[in-house]
């Protein structure tokens, strides 16, 4: 279908969109969710008559214009409407990471000054009740699941179901005054507020406008051509920048229909049913189905390996050109059509992705040969560069220009440039307003011009005009003898491994590069099944001797592959050792969004990374590790040191010439 | 008439209420005097405890205590050679199983005892089996009444599955599960039956922490959903003690304890028979 954006001029706000599309699309589809095994779904027009009572129910309890509601859960539709009603009576939602331990949330919480909470389920509500005491603005808590909440004291508790019903039992009242307030939203008014996962430091509340959200929300739909025919699984946490772009400034903006698993156990068996034309997942969801794949076809039968293995060779010969649209011979083609009947189609279906007419991939680098299998099976996955502070988009691959190195050309509307350091900027329509209370890091963020600093060091292709981000600029370091040291750039290829989970590389200062390492427990598991090597525990296999063999073949082809980039051949890993435990966010090792925390691990194991350095075997350690509900316990145990082999450097080489 | 006059004595019992404000009804099940035996060996002594609406009731007592024996005459599955068995002010008659089955009673085994070639979805529905009134020519063509009805207890089912958090593995063949899981979805087909009074024979048995937290939770819930009364038999001491109101300590066939956890944790026979001495 053809994007809405042309009659679209002069919509403000979400709510104003909401109307629209209540009035255009009707009786199409705008939530469905995954309920007692049935798709329920909901229409725009039922939809609006949701989120209306819902805001009426806010407006009873005495909502108003300048109050922040947070919003905890995971996603579901109740909960995005909970979003747009709340922005209906002129408060400011806050979507919170569901999986925040209840310390961090009582951060957040605190630092809006949130005076009114909604969350999913039982275990939310008493994260929020351990800390309330310490939240000022607090009053009144709504809860979307009733169960196990009956004999809670509910002077400050209510039922989302009765918030509801109040709303719409008093709606002759209060409807003029909830139309005034959705008439009174400006364009610059606040749309969402966002906390930052924040990989060093607090995190920090990204206030976004409505004009950030819609005008980007209309030129990325503009881009991929978006129309309201699209369907989209809603998936990835709500709390993030980019769950709110595609499930509600998008949505809203062509008027597609945002679809809500049943849990986050089935979402794949939901990806296969629901089919999405637009999807959007991070490189480890991509990683890992790619792995269920390969380990699934280990175990089929003779014939059937040997049809995907050569229809797989072929396709990557041919399938990417073929969906760039550049020339194919007729009988490449005509193997290929043979191929989508046989493997390709049937391998798409199963993993849900038959009907992806744009897919992207963002936020951490993608492995080529990840990247390739998706795109020779005809998947028009791309992939695109964005931060919370740009709503999203900074630069995107346009059809046809799709890379596995580069992150595309600016998006619509935003500019790019690269300063001196090679720290990359940008400015455009989506540029956030603020950060909340935070003038200091706004004032060091964004300048007087509107240009923002990424924070991550890159440059543009001479020839193509890509972007391409090498590492963040901060983690951009000096070896003690001036070269170059870019801890990402090594670490991604390592993890390029499907053995390989996670790598934290160190070097920055010294004379040569070390690494810790996180076996994928998948993978290997699978690799030790296969072989009869018993195991019992995570901690057991990372320390087997065969294991290390693997890994630190793994480490030699990364140090091969390095040494060819002449400046960045000082960052091969001189000495590795594989890590007894997952680095995880409760232990704040890295962020919700599963992003290393170098500070943090290279305190906390410092022991490790004196014992890589100072040329000792092994070494003994005793970590201190969160389980999930909190408490704290101790892991100890002795890990080997392995050398790996280094290739001597280009410059060396190009020097003696 | 005594049993008459008993009856009233019975009911008249009030309830009590609990710590956590959970209100305890009358008496639901009483057992008077029983014994039992096997041949010449006395598997229960003269026992007489009784279960109350609304409560979780937990029998513990070391290995070969007869805790299970116990349970099986509560399930109407062995008939004592002496003693009564009053259930719902009624004294109850040696029954079949599918009777017990329709007086409200349900159960879930000490070693799983699920159907293991079948989907989880296809086992928690035979929990519903009392329920399905529509000839056997009609479910196989799945016409009318039966359609009607596989619908609503399918409605009902989903509705337990989603209690329990099992959508992820509904349509998986049981065989392919790991212990925990089973445990849960055997407890899904118990619920699936609607039970008044479902007995729970060692449900953390060979779990881990994270999996008896969880199913401690999942008792309490249906326990405070449901209304169900829950009768379980259980060795971890620090789960019986914070799940239960009222605790049966049994031994060598004896009752030697019997009331709210606290009290019977600080019952010199209960220590010595089995607190104490078990391990030192």
């Amino acid at each position: 279908m053809e994007p809405v954006s042309k009659d679209a001029g002069g919509l403000t706000s979400v709510p104003a969109l909401l109307d629209r599309n209540a009035q255009r699309f009707g009786t199409k589809p705008a939530y469905r969710e995954k309920e007692f095994g049935i798709w329920q779904s909901w229409t725009w027009a039922e939809t609006r008559e949701e989120i209306r009572s819902l805001a009426l129910g806010l407006l009873n309890l005495g909502a108003g214009p300048g109050d922040f509601i947070a919003i905890i859960g995971s996603n579901r539709p109740h909960l995005y409407w909970s979003m747009v009603a709340s922005q209906m009576v002129g408060a400011i939602p806050v979507p919170v990471y569901q999986d925040s331990a209840a310390e961090e949330m009582a951060y957040v919480l605190d630092h809006c000054g949130a005076r009114f909470v909604i969350a999913e389920d039982q275990e939310q509500v008493d994260k929020v009740i351990d800390v309330q005491e310490g939240l000022t603005n607090f009053e009144h808590m709504i809860y979307l699941d009733p169960r196990g909440m009956r004999k809670y004291d509910h002077s400050r508790l209510h039922d989302f179901a009765h918030i509801q019903e109040q709303g719409h039992a008093a709606r002759d009242e209060l409807s003029p005054e909830l139309d005034r307030r959705i008439a009174g939203i400006g364009y610059d008014d606040t749309c969402v507020m966002l906390y930052t996962s924040g990989t060093t430091g607090k995190p920090k509340g990204v206030v976004l406008s409505n004009r950030n959200i819609i005008e980007t929300s209309k030129n990325s739909s503009e881009f991929d051509h978006l129309g309201p025919g699209e369907e989209v699984l809603a998936y990835l946490p709500m709390a993030w920048v980019g769950d709110f772009i595609f499930s509600i400034g998008q949505a809203y903006w062509s008027g597609f229909c945002v679809n809500c698993p049943e849990s986050a156990e089935t979402m794949m068996t939901d990806l296969r049913e629901i089919g999405p034309t637009y999807y959007f997942a991070p490189p480890r969801v991509f990683e890992g189905q790619l792995t269920t794949v390969m380990i699934r076809m280990e175990d089929a039968g003779k014939l059937k390996r040997w049809l995907f293995k050569t229809f797989m060779e072929h396709a990557r010969k041919v399938g990417p050109m073929i969906l760039d649209g550049k020339p194919v011979s007729a009988g490449d083609r005509l193997k290929y059509k043979i191929g989508d009947l046989c493997i390709y189609g049937p391998l798409k279906n199963t993993l849900g992705l038959s009907r992806v007419r744009v897919g992207y991939t963002a936020g951490e680098a993608i492995g080529p040969e990840i990247f390739d299998f998706y795109r020779s099976l005809g998947i028009n996955l791309k992939q695109l560069y964005g931060q919370t502070e740009a709503s999203v988009f900074i630069t995107q691959q346009p059809d046809g220009e799709v890379r596995s190195d580069t992150v595309g050309v600016p998006s619509p509307g935003v500019e790019v440039k690269i300063a001196e350091s090679g720290e990359v900027f940008y400015r455009g329509p989506g540029v956030f307003v603020e950060y909340y209370k935070n003038a200091d890091s706004t004032a060091s963020t964004k300048d007087a011009e509107g240009w923002v600093a990424t924070g991550d060091a890159g440059f543009f292709e001479p020839d193509t005009g890509h972007l391409r981000i090498i590492d963040r600029a901060k983690d951009v370091g000096k070896m003690a003898d001036g070269r170059l040291f870019a801890p990402k750039y090594v670490e991604n290829k390592l993890k390029f491994f499907p053995n390989i989970l996670e790598a934290v590389v160190f070097g920055n200062g010294r004379e040569t590069c070390t690494a810790f390492i996180n076996i994928d427990l998948n993978a290997v598991g699978n690799w030790a099944e296969r072989n009869n090597i018993a195991y019992s525990s995570y901690q057991e296999l990372a320390g087997h001797p065969q294991v290390l063999d693997t890994i630190q073949s793994h480490v030699e082809e990364v140090n091969r592959s390095v040494a060819e980039d002449e400046m960045l051949s000082g960052c091969q890993i001189h000495r590795f050792l594989v890590l007894h435990k997952e680095l995880d966010a409760d232990d704040g090792e890295m962020t919700r969004t599963r992003k290393v925390r170098r500070k943090i691990i290279e305190e906390k194991y410092h022991d490790l990374i004196t014992a890589l350095y100072d040329g000792s075997d092994r070494i003994a350690t005793r970590t201190e590790v969160t389980y999930e509900d909190g408490r704290k316990g101790y892991i100890s145990a002795t890990l080997d040191i392995r050398d790996a082999k280094v290739m001597p450097a280009m410059t060396a080489r190009v020097a003696a010439e | 008439m005594t049993g008459d006059m008993q009856m009233n004595a019975m009911t008249d019992q009030g309830g009590y209420v609990t710590e956590d404000g959970r209100k305890i009804g009358g008496v639901m099940m009483e057992m008077k005097n029983i014994t039992l035996r096997f041949g010449g060996v006395v598997a229960i002594k003269d026992i007489s405890f009784d279960i109350r609406e609304g409560e979780i009731r937990a029998i513990i007592g070391p290995n070969g205590a007869g805790k299970s024996s116990m349970l099986n005459v509560i399930s109407g599955f062995y008939n004592p050679q002496e003693g009564e068995v009053w259930f719902h002010g009624k004294r109850r008659a040696p029954m079949k199983p599918y009777q017990v089955a329709q007086q409200g009673i349900a159960r879930t085994f000490q070693n799983i005892a699920l159907f293991e070639g079948m989907t989880v979805l296809d086992n928690v529905m035979t929990g519903r089996l009392t329920q399905m009134k529509a000839g056997m020519a009609a479910q196989a063509l799945w016409w009318g009444k039966a359609e009607r009805e596989e619908v609503e207890n399918r409605e009902f089912v989903e509705k337990i599955i989603d209690f329990l958090e099992i959508q992820n593995i509904r349509k998986t063949p049981v065989a392919r599960l790991p212990y925990g899981l089973k445990k849960r979805v055997e407890l899904a087909r118990a619920l699936a039956a609607e039970p008044k009074l479902l007995l729970l024979d060692e449900p953390m048995a060979g779990m881990n922490v994270e999996e008896k937290e969880d199913m401690s939770r999942f008792i309490l819930d249906v326990n405070d959903e449901f209304g169900t009364t829950i009768a379980l038999i259980e060795h971890d001491m620090g789960v019986v003690m914070d799940l239960s109101d009222r605790v049966v300590v049994m031994d060598y066939g004896k009752k030697i304890g019997d009331g709210p956890p606290d009290e019977v944790r600080n019952n010199q026979d209960v220590i010595d028979a089995y607190l104490g001495v078990a391990h030192d």
